[in-house]
């Protein structure tokens, strides 16, 4: 749920499991969460998601990225229910889970910003573009941004190669891309959201 | 009023990477109050990305192609063509009395629907012949219909080129009360996306192919395993299994046929090796995507133990044209071993990349230099690189080898499921073949200790080789180790991972020697070998110290110099030098 800090103002989306207090990742302020602020039980929406498929094992990976698509990583406790549900261990899931790249296990930044290294794009300066992006962002690839608001991967290939280099911000692509444009990119991206 | 007038936006993943969105909603806002009625439809690729965005414009003199659209040309466009009757020459790629080389060498057979009709309309796509095929196959009997897929001489696109219809007949001998057909829609090579093409453009003509495949071989169900990174392609295969079963072809009872078949669609969760057909079974089934040793072949003991066909996406997109026009049209086309067309992704250093359908045995001369238009930039052509990381790169000397499964295996490289990555003097082939080895052995899935291992061991080799360090008896190391994962791997990863760089060894080894021998990269690549320098044409502007993220340049007496200790090579610089004065060496 989104949060404000009382003490420096600082807004972040918080996933903690108290319902009741809740630290400032900014400024270590311990504060009492706000009785209306939405609380997202995790509980109902997996139930939701369960509800659709079959209690068969061939539903985990159907499972897995549904539950990824409501919580944008796969939360522990969410792990546990699918496990009690399938009627598998918690290790089966996690052997399944850590195999597929497509599968994370910590909470993304607001934006997810994708590097493609398809051949096209690798022959084409995707390593200057990524270069630029890690500067801009101050991260490293597989990094989440201090804000939140940025998560840097690198992928194997979009498949848009003719507009090599390539990167996506959510779902959207951008191509013919130079250093300078990949950082205007990311630039306006940071300018929708202050 | 001009209602006869028909326009097409290119809305494939590319176009839309390039503003085919924002055109189409400028081109909607700009039509609204305007005294025009044209249809409008949002069309799959036309194959053309070196033009995207695009627009086509169906008159009553017959089709004009805009390409490289702005914005700001929707209002012109619309009033000069669609008002006024004029073309709006300042982007006009051809109109309808020339035709543009681009398409001349060109044959479209999988790609005949992709860019002409709108892929989420089922009528559109009955309109052009779309579903006959299945009706008529209904009325044969299964044998015949895998018999004239024999006599099509139709083989697998997805690579390995194994004939279909020989495939089809193991799978509907196989005894079983159960059986299954699994379209495989991973694709996941680096620098390949016509299967993401042919489910963005025509997603009916890949269902229709499956449905005569389920019932020439028995099956009741079908997979569409299809990676997630691609959306628009699930979303258009969703609509079309929904339209299908509406129509009746797919469900209870096709067609008061008394065959019965439904298909599911599974996403993919990003793992290549689920290219490989056990892997991917096991990845249906939920569990790890690894693959297991054959025997037992699918068509015995598949999905879920069951007798299973597993085809690619352009495989089954073939199926529906062959039992229209019949077999003997099909593999009129092609060569004696191999009949139809083949796909290519022609991407790289490439005037005018996209995707281009040609006969099976026209040559890479052709594809490269006739319609993709020759080098970006004049430069020298150095190489061509076919069928991703299983597959190699080719130099000049084999522009005339005709692409078909035999010529380019004997060549060293492979057909594969249709990447073609051009290079040119700029590219360094050590660079390349590091390049693959770092993608294979991120996804060897781990299960076989020489695929495991030895792709780790042979990228730290190149890595060495990139940097100047090791010697000519390294170079015999690295060949007979790519020898030992060639030979002792259990799958198609590791059987093909060593192929690039194999090729580059045979092709280029005196690009190996140069690096390790004089510590020099020629094709300016390879960062620990080579430095910036700044001419003397320098004019100080400063530009260059802006970009260099470590600080490496300074002003120096006449012009700015970069500090060779602490430049990282990035070459950040010689990108933003708005005169062109820094060199690499």
């Amino acid at each position: 749920m989104e949060l404000e800090c009382e003490n420096c103002g600082h807004e972040w989306d918080y996933q903690g499991e108290s319902e009741e207090y809740a630290i400032c990742p900014e400024c270590d302020y311990e504060m009492e969460i706000p009785a209306e602020a939405e609380v997202i039980a995790p509980q109902r929406d997996i139930e939701d998601i369960l509800d659709k498929h079959p209690k068969e094992p061939s539903s985990l990976i159907p499972i897995l990225q549904k539950t990824q698509e409501q919580y944008g990583y796969l939360p522990r406790d969410v792990i546990e229910r699918i496990s009690g549900y399938l009627d598998l261990p918690e290790s089966k899931i996690y052997g399944v889970a850590t195999f597929y790249a497509q599968f994370r296990f910590e909470p993304q930044g607001e934006h997810v910003v994708r590097i493609c290294h398809g051949t096209a794009c690798h022959v084409k300066g995707a390593d200057g573009i990524t270069d630029a992006v890690e500067d801009t962002l101050n991260i490293d690839s597989g990094e989440t941004t201090d804000d939140g608001m940025f998560t840097l991967e690198r992928v194997a290939c979009l498949g848009c190669c003719s507009l090599a280099p390539v990167i996506m911000v959510d779902d959207t692509a951008h191509g013919n891309l130079t250093r300078e444009k990949a950082k205007e990119v990311l630039e306006k991206y940071r300018g929708k959201n202050t | 009023m001009s209602a006869e007038k028909r326009v097409r936006v290119g809305y494939a993943s590319c176009g839309i990477a390039a503003g085919a969105s924002e055109i189409y909603d400028e081109l909607m806002d700009t039509l609204e109050g305007k005294d025009v009625d044209p249809q409008v439809d949002k069309v799959g690729c036309m194959g053309m990305c070196h033009n995207e965005p695009i627009v086509e414009i169906d008159d009553e003199n017959g089709r004009y192609t805009y390409g490289n659209l702005e914005v700001e040309d929707v209002e012109n466009l619309v009033e000069d063509h669609l008002i006024e009757h004029v073309p709006y020459e300042d982007k006009l790629i051809t109109g309808p009395e020339e035709e543009y080389d681009y398409f001349s060498n060109q044959r479209k057979v999988v790609l005949r629907n992709s860019g002409e009709i709108n892929p989420e309309s089922i009528e559109e796509y009955m309109d052009a012949e779309g579903y006959e095929a299945l009706e008529k196959a209904l009325d044969m009997d299964p044998q015949e219909i895998i018999d004239t897929i024999k006599e099509s001489n139709l083989r697998g696109r997805g690579g390995a080129g194994f004939p279909t219809g020989m495939k089809w007949q193991f799978a509907k001998d196989a005894k079983g009360d159960e059986k299954y057909i699994i379209c495989n829609a991973d694709e996941g090579d680096p620098g390949a996306f016509m299967d993401r093409s042919v489910l963005e453009g025509d997603p009916h003509a890949v269902l229709e192919g499956m449905i005569i495949g389920a019932y020439a071989t028995g099956a009741s169900k079908g997979y569409i395993y299809c990676r997630a990174e691609y959306p628009v392609a699930l979303k258009r295969l969703d609509i079309g299994i929904k339209r299908a079963r509406e129509k009746g072809f797919l469900g209870e009872d096709i067609l008061d046929s008394g065959f019965s078949f439904d298909i599911e669609i599974k996403e993919g969760a990003g793992a290549f090796v689920c290219g490989e057909e056990t892997a991917l079974m096991h990845s249906i089934e939920g569990e790890r995507g690894m693959p297991r040793p054959r025997p037992p072949f699918p068509a015995q003991q598949g999905l879920f133990d069951k007798p299973t066909n597993i085809n690619n996406v352009e495989t089954w997109a073939n199926v529906p044209w062959i039992l229209r026009n019949g077999a003997e049209e099909f593999s009129s086309m092609g060569t004696d071993e191999s009949g139809g067309t083949k796909v290519f992704a022609l991407a790289g250093k490439v005037k005018r990349g996209g995707l281009v359908e040609v006969p099976i045995g026209t040559t890479l001369r052709e594809v490269i230099f006739d319609v993709g238009g020759g080098i970006e930039e004049d430069k020298e052509f150095k190489a061509v690189q076919l069928g991703g990381p299983s597959g190699g790169c080719l130099p000049k000397e084999y522009l005339d080898t005709p692409v078909d499964y035999e010529t380019l295996t004997d060549a060293g490289a492979i057909m594969g499921s249709g990447g073609m990555v051009v290079m040119n003097e700029d590219d360094c082939m050590v660079n390349v073949a590091q390049y693959f080895l770092d993608f294979t052995q991120e996804e060897s899935c781990g299960k076989c200790t020489f695929c495991r291992v030895g792709t780790k061991r042979l990228l730290e080799m190149l890595d060495s080789f990139s940097k100047g360090e090791g010697s000519s008896e390294d170079i015999e190391k690295l060949k007979e180790m790519a020898d030992k994962i060639k030979k002792h791997s259990l799958c198609g990863l590791g059987q093909t991972a060593p192929n690039p760089v194999l090729t580059t060894l045979r092709y280029f080894e005196d690009e190996y020697e140069t690096h390790l021998e004089e510590q020099t990269c020629e094709a300016g690549v390879c960062r620990d070998l080579i430095t910036y320098t700044i001419t003397n044409s320098c004019v100080s502007c400063g530009t260059c110290v802006e970009e260099c993220p470590s600080d490496a340049i300074s002003e120096g007496e006449e012009k700015y110099v970069i500090d060779q200790e602490i430049c990282i090579q990035c070459g950040a610089c010689e990108e933003a030098c708005p005169i062109d004065a820094i060199e690499v060496e």
